[in-house]
């Protein structure tokens, strides 16, 4: 079903005006409610009168990471900590998480835009949905929750993990849709077996796969194994959390709520607009926020936009799946994780900065596996075995308590590390994903 | 009383070990006594040499990571309890032994025993004071 025909089957002509008016309005509100904004808004030379339709959207400065990252805590709201009725955080950069803020309103625009997504995906009201992302700090769970519950779904908040509980309520309680990460939904079908269970007789019918990049064969592959429709969904927290674009039952590209989240595509050097079909960076502005909005903020997605009309009856564009990142930044189980955080933390332990390198796999069947390697310095080399294991579970501990995720750490060998003009290359992902 | 110690990380990779023993031979310097200590991933070897200056440089140009520790080389009376003796002599003044290992004199009369401790001035009094014969650097880098 189309859970807001309105805005979702909107004509062209008519969503331009919408976009217009909103854009006019988000401009204003930052412009007198952000110091951020009103600076470089400034410095710029530009009024919020300047902006007549959103065709001037393209007048306005970009938002990037970083400057979520300089305002951190709460330096890039635009609307009072009273009003601020709920805090997330998702990956930053380096050892502070970037920070997001929602007002009552943006809750409700939060539910809105799930409840759009959930059933984009085909929930009908009345479904029973297992959510198996985590709750808490990251936006998966919550945001899974507010939709499902402005839909009238039946919830189970499973959160994630205990996968042999994942398959038990699935199994006695029958739900209809899973919500979870793509690998997750791959990991539970060995455990499914192991319990006796048949995962083509499992109740889920309809996934709501995200967090993480993933592949059309993977699609396939789960499809057969869940005999379920698998669906993306796409989101990031700076923006709303989940819920930002999501495929309908054609699988082919994800709707974008334009009404409220105005998606571009632009050439990540240039900055200028690609055309109809090219792969380029997204950008986001959100019409009508209130927390934290951002204008055209550069999410380092690399995706093709189409504005076709879809054969669901929607006349949202549709973004294709994401095809890769501008910057480093690669998902393991579901996290973001920045190289430059993994610099953060070694830098903290002893003082220096050791080269040193990731390493992502994913085995058939498991879930992602993150190992460091970090080379070994005369600055952190001691002849006591102990204590370079201590070393080692220290930089093993920090990482996890900093980053969510647990890592193998491997010391290695100096100058053995891969280096291009003399850095380390600091990724290596063996996974095909 | 000190002797100085060389210490090399090392990958559990097979040939590094005997990279390390080439490069030394090839500049000419004598291993006095070896240790290899080793976890799943690495191991650290440890050696006293006639000439720790010039195998750190040599080492050091050719990529290892290298450190220079100060150890004590101690004679065991050669027999039954010889070592007793001096570990007991260290119990009773409450001091640790972080590693240690050992190898025999060219003349055969003694083992010696090579002791690193993290309290260096307290261990070398312990000893002292238990009349245990601590070895000058100078005499053991000539062994």
């Amino acid at each position: 079903m189309i859970w807001n025909k309105t805005m979702e089957c909107m004509g062209r002509k008519e969503m331009k005006a919408v976009q217009s008016e909103r854009l006019k309005k988000i401009t204003s509100y930052v412009y007198k409610y952000c110091p951020l904004y009103k600076t470089r808004f400034d410095t710029m030379g530009i009024r919020p009168s300047d902006i007549r339709a959103i065709g001037d959207i393209e007048h306005l400065p970009f938002t990037v990471k970083d400057d979520m990252r300089d305002s951190y805590p709460f330096g890039l709201f635009s609307a009072p900590m009273s009003k601020i009725k709920e805090i997330h955080v998702s990956s930053g950069t380096t050892g502070n998480p970037t920070v997001v803020g929602y007002t009552k309103q943006d809750i409700k625009l939060w539910a809105e835009v799930m409840a759009r997504a959930i059933s984009c995906a085909g929930a009908e009201p009345d479904d029973k949905i297992q959510i198996g992302y985590g709750y808490g700090l990251f936006t998966g769970g919550l945001g899974f929750h507010y939709g499902a519950l402005e839909m009238g779904l039946t919830i189970i908040p499973a959160s994630s993990g205990q996968t042999k509980r994942q398959l038990k309520l699935m199994n006695d309680f029958r739900p209809k849709i899973l919500a979870c990460t793509p690998s997750y939904a791959l990991y539970m079908a060995d455990e499914a077996r192991e319990m006796g269970l048949d995962p083509r007789e499992s109740s889920w019918e309809i996934g709501i796969f995200g967090a993480e990049p993933w592949s059309e064969s993977m699609r396939k592959e789960i499809e057969a194994t869940w005999n379920m429709l698998a669906t993306d969904v796409y989101g990031l927290s700076e923006i709303i959390g989940p819920g930002v674009a999501q495929e309908c039952q054609h699988k082919s590209g994800l709707h974008i709520w334009w009404d409220v989240f105005y998606p571009e595509v632009v050439h990540p050097e240039t900055g200028q607009a690609r055309d109809e079909g090219e792969v380029g960076e997204l950008v986001i502005t959100t019409l009508t926020k209130r927390g934290i909005p951002l204008i055209r903020y550069r999410t380092r997605d690399n995706v093709s936009i189409t504005y076709e009309r879809c054969s669901c009856g929607r006349t949202t564009p549709r973004i294709s799946k994401i095809k890769g990142r501008t910057d480093d930044m690669i998902v393991v189980r579901g996290i973001n994780v920045f190289p430059s955080q993994i610099e953060h933390v070694l830098l903290s332990i002893e003082g220096t900065q050791p080269h040193y390198q990731l390493i992502v796999d994913r085995k058939a069947g498991e879930l992602d596996e993150l190992e460091i390697l970090v080379e070994v310095e005369e600055k952190i080399f001691s002849d006591e075995i102990k204590k370079m294991q201590m070393l080692e579970d220290r930089i093993k501990r920090e990482i996890s308590s900093i980053l969510g995720i647990s890592a193998r750490v491997k010391l290695v060998e100096p100058k053995t590390l891969e280096r291009s003009e003399g850095k380390a290359k600091r990724v290596v992902d063996k996974r095909k994903l | 009383m000190k002797v100085e110690q060389i210490s090399i990380f090392l990958e559990n990779k097979s040939g590094r070990l005997a990279e390390v023993t080439d490069l030394l031979a090839k500049s000419a310097i004598n291993i006095r006594a070896l240790s290899l200590a080793d976890t799943a991933d690495f191991g650290i070897l440890r050696l006293i040499l006639n000439d720790s200056e010039k195998a750190k440089k040599v080492l050091k140009e050719n990529g290892f990571t290298v450190g220079k520790t100060e150890v004590i080389a101690v004679e065991v009376p050669d027999r039954p309890g010889g070592l007793a003796g001096i570990l007991n002599a260290l119990k009773g003044e409450g001091i640790n032994v972080e590693y240690m290992y050992a190898f025999v004199q060219k003349s055969g009369q003694n083992a010696i025993i090579i002791f690193r401790f993290d309290e260096l001035e307290r261990a070398i009094a312990a000893l002292q004071k238990a009349g245990v014969r601590i070895l000058k650097g100078e005499e053991v880098y000539a062994l």
